[in-house]
């Protein structure tokens, strides 16, 4: 055995799309790269709703990177956008395809396990060249320091490895982000969290109810009062032969309500829109959850430190503008970035300019500005606030206000798709539940259809789940298990619930002294590592060790 | 850096796939014949050398033309050829005559300097075809390894064994090479280095698509090929003497129990008050 570490001259952490696309420009570029990955394979950690765009104004995009990505990874191409207003069983449906349509070249739907999978292994050719490649199972729990400065990353299951530079890629629960102390895990305005049930349909189903071909799909929002008052919306997008369905909510939301993320989901599940859809049809196959930074309020503005770069969710570079999503495109370009910022850097022999010339090089592409738009920060000052969106929405349901939506009528569409507009909207309760429950309430129909199934238990979905638990090492503790500082984890954890013994976060009533107490207890065998609870509760969270866990087989 | 690994066909004991008539004797035609799982660890062993020093990996096994699908699992673990020792002459062989015929084969091979075996076959048990193989090529033996690193320099391996297979009690030995290793089943197959986990995921790659064609890399050897006198090997070489075998009566399955719905409080107070003297508690 020696007691040398190893080097490489770039480490990224993370097999998805922004840590491939670090890796395969770096090696393009002749560095030496080793890409580390905790999953069993890439892809199995990983969790969309969800689309990939190809942006029209971005410099880079994944099957530019990756070519045959579409034929070989992807699902099926966005060829119509809908956002449905629903009010009870009224729905009101834009087409808002125009919007979908601004700046992008092409749009697929995607899973990821099977679209990381396909990445890694063509990024594993490409870095094996260099000397590098991908490794999986092998989990980065933090950065090896020298005098203080970054020089390298330290693993559960390898020894310290040194780097010239490291690419944390390594998502939205980012340990080496946290350890450089660039991001944190501390206010649930800053976060959305997503919900999904992956149900399997025959690919002939599909073609009928959606009335399209094998080379068309479709993409559905939706809006209004399914969710009660909790800030969000749900979406459907038709895969080869399933079809995701999920729903997205603000985290303080889903906290101040009390909420339970899988019950929302339900109410999407059993709408009557989804009843004509699914009818005889209801074969749930995944259950996953996924923590969502909102870019606009947690996107870094100078993601680096010393040797370091952040990327994709990690830095916070995840775009939910209105009925704009987009995450994955823009990790790939910002990984793409970070990879021609290192060999730019290395050519001038100034290596240590790499974290300056990456957050240059988000600027002046353009990627600073879409995740951080100036107009949501002039909007946001003004709109935000109690009293204002108390104003608004007394309006809007006022006889005034549903006049005006009366008399806007069918123009609300293409305002609805203003790509501006859209990035001004609001935080607030008026755009996800007000306006579009007052728009179907006003201009809907009624929608026939009865949800010929029930949606599957919360136990049932995690009992479909697969895991390797890491038993008797449990990756989260609790610091503070009292319900003021935890027991918000309890309704919030996709896979905890009041009054249900099988999820993670339970609320126990304990006697002492004649004194009743409720504390909050955790047990992580079922965690979907979304790492809801790392901000809503108090704990100490890290990953499971490499190839433990959870394991999406379709994400 | 050569190394050999010896491998055995035996009779899949595993849930489901093993039949027994109905005397409890083993129905060999009925059973499928695979690798013994405790060669596993003897090929990762090999495996682990080659990631971290190089060099080349055979395997080889003594059995008839069937053999050769134990082969090609052998070879989906790891080898760059195989060898199968495999003659009418050679059949019911005991260990002595095994250890005659595999020595004569690695002999034959060249030298490699390292001989290594899985800890005793699912079948007999015995643990004794590598040990005896060991002394009819003359070479030191280390047993029960379950980590060493080989220096071909100083022409020595370093070996961490388990002393009386008590995995609270290692010790490290050095021996010099050509030598002949038994791996325990303990066998640390990991690695702690990103270049050897990446080494061994190329060699992992090239050794499946070679077990695919593994005619391509197989050299068989008959009795007359190996110039063994046929005294010494196969049955007539054996002075093993086989009584009788006797089946293991089997533990009752049933027992006499009383049975309690975890919602009948009243049963569950009784299941307490029967456990409460047992726990010594009060």
């Amino acid at each position: 055995m020696t007691d040398e570490y190893e080097h490489y001259e770039a480490v990224v952490v993370g097999g998805g799309p922004g840590g491939a696309a670090a890796a395969a420009t770096l090696a393009r570029n002749d560095v030496e790269t080793l890409v580390l990955e905790r999953g069993v394979e890439a892809g199995s950690k990983n969790v969309t709703g969800g689309l990939v765009y190809a942006e029209e104004s971005a410099p880079y995009t994944i099957d530019g990177l990756f070519p045959d990505f579409r034929e070989e990874a992807a699902e099926r191409p966005v060829t119509d956008y809908y956002l449905h207003n629903v009010a009870g069983e009224k729905v009101k449906t834009f087409d808002i395809s125009d919007l979908h349509d601004h700046d992008t070249e092409w749009a697929d739907a995607v899973l990821r396990r099977k679209m990381d999978s396909w990445v890694a292994d063509r990024v594993h050719e490409i870095a094996s060249e260099t000397g590098g490649g991908l490794l999986t199972d092998v989990r980065v729990n933090g950065l090896l320091r020298e005098d203080g400065e970054i020089v390298g990353v330290t693993c559960d299951e390898l020894d310290p490895i040194r780097a010239d530079f490291v690419v944390a890629a390594d998502g939205v629960n980012s340990e080496l982000a946290r350890d450089a102390g660039l991001m944190d895990w501390e206010d649930p305005d800053e976060w959305f969290q997503g919900v999904k049930a992956v149900v399997d349909v025959p690919p002939e189903v599909i073609a009928e109810r959606f009335d399209i071909d094998d080379d068309e799909g479709e993409a559905h929002l939706f809006s209004g009062d399914l969710f009660e008052d909790v800030r969000g919306g749900g979406f459907v997008y038709t895969n080869e032969d399933s079809l995701s369905i999920g729903t997205v909510f603000h985290l303080d939301s889903l906290v101040a309500e009390e909420a339970e993320p899988h019950e929302l989901l339900d109410s999407l599940l059993t709408h009557p829109l989804m009843a004509n859809w699914l009818e005889g049809h209801y074969d749930e196959v995944e259950y996953s959850a996924k923590l969502v930074p909102d870019s606009k309020k947690a996107a870094h503005p100078s993601p680096h430190d010393g040797r370091l770069v952040l990327v994709g969710d990690a830095a916070g570079q995840m775009q939910a503008q209105g009925p704009i999503i987009k995450g994955m495109n823009h990790a790939v370009t910002a990984g793409a970035l970070a990879g021609e910022a290192f060999a730019e850097a290395r050519m001038r022999n100034d290596p240590e300019s790499v974290g300056d010339l990456y957050e240059r090089k988000l600027r002046d592409e353009g990627l600073m500005a879409k995740l951080r738009p100036s107009g949501y920060r002039l909007a946001s000052a003004l709109g935000e606030h109690a009293p204002v969106t108390a104003l608004t929405d007394s309006v809007l349901t006022s006889g005034v206000g549903r006049a005006a939506v009366g008399l806007l009528g069918d123009r609300l569409e293409s305002l609805y798709s203003s790509p501006t507009l859209s990035q001004i909207v609001p935080d607030t309760r008026t755009p996800y539940v007000t306006m579009p429950t007052v728009i179907a309430e006003e201009l809907g129909e009624r929608v026939e259809g009865e949800a010929d199934y029930e949606p599957k238990s919360l136990l049932d979905r995690i009992g479909d789940l697969t895991y390797d638990t890491d038993v008797g090492n449990p990756h989260i503790r609790l610091r503070d298990a009292s319900a003021e500082a935890s027991g918000a984890a309890v309704s919030a954890c996709p896979v905890s619930a009041h009054d249900f013994g099988g999820g993670c976060y339970r609320e126990e009533t304990v006697e002492t002294n004649g004194d009743e107490e409720t504390i909050i207890s955790l047990d992580t065998q079922p965690c979907v590592e979304c790492g809801t609870c790392a901000v809503v509760a108090d704990t100490e969270w890290e990953h499971p060790r490499g190839g433990k866990g959870v394991e999406f087989k379709q994400g | 850096m050569h190394s050999v690994v010896l491998t055995k066909g035996v009779p899949d004991f595993r849930e489901g796939k093993v039949s027994f008539d109905e005397d409890g004797h083993l129905e060999r035609g009925a059973t499928p014949t695979v690798m013994n799982p405790n060669d596993e660890f003897a090929l990762q062993a090999a495996l682990q050398t080659k990631v971290k020093r190089g060099g080349r990996v055979s395997v080889m096994s003594m059995g008839p033309p069937g053999y050769e699908s134990v082969l090609e699992e052998a070879m989906g673990v790891y080898a760059d050829d195989c060898y199968l020792l495999s003659d009418r002459e050679m059949a019911a062989a005991d260990t002595w005559a095994t250890a005659i015929t595999l020595s004569a084969g690695i002999e034959k091979i060249g030298d490699p300097d390292l001989v290594i075996a899985g800890f005793k076959t699912a079948d007999g048990e015995t643990g004794q075809t590598g040990p005896q193989t060991a002394w009819c090529l003359d070479r030191p033996i280390v047993t029960h390894v379950i980590a060493m690193e080989v220096d071909e320099d100083a022409g020595t391996l370093r070996a961490k064994r388990l002393v009386e297979g008590d995995v609270d009690e290692i010790e490290t030995v050095e021996a010099p090479l050509p030598a002949f290793v038994v791996t325990d089943p303990e066998f640390d197959t990991s690695y702690r280095r990103a270049e050897h986990r990446l080494r061994h995921k190329q060699l992992k790659a090239e050794t499946e698509a070679r077990a695919e064609n593994y005619e391509d890399h197989l050299t068989s050897w008959s009795a007359e090929e190996l110039e063994l006198d046929p005294d010494f090997i196969g049955l007539d070489g054996s002075p093993t003497i086989v009584s009788a075998v006797d089946p293991i009566p089997k533990a009752p399955s049933e027992r006499e129990a009383t049975m309690v719905e975890p919602d009948d409080s009243e049963g569950m107070g009784e299941v307490l008050e029967t456990m409460r003297p047992l726990a010594g508690g009060d």
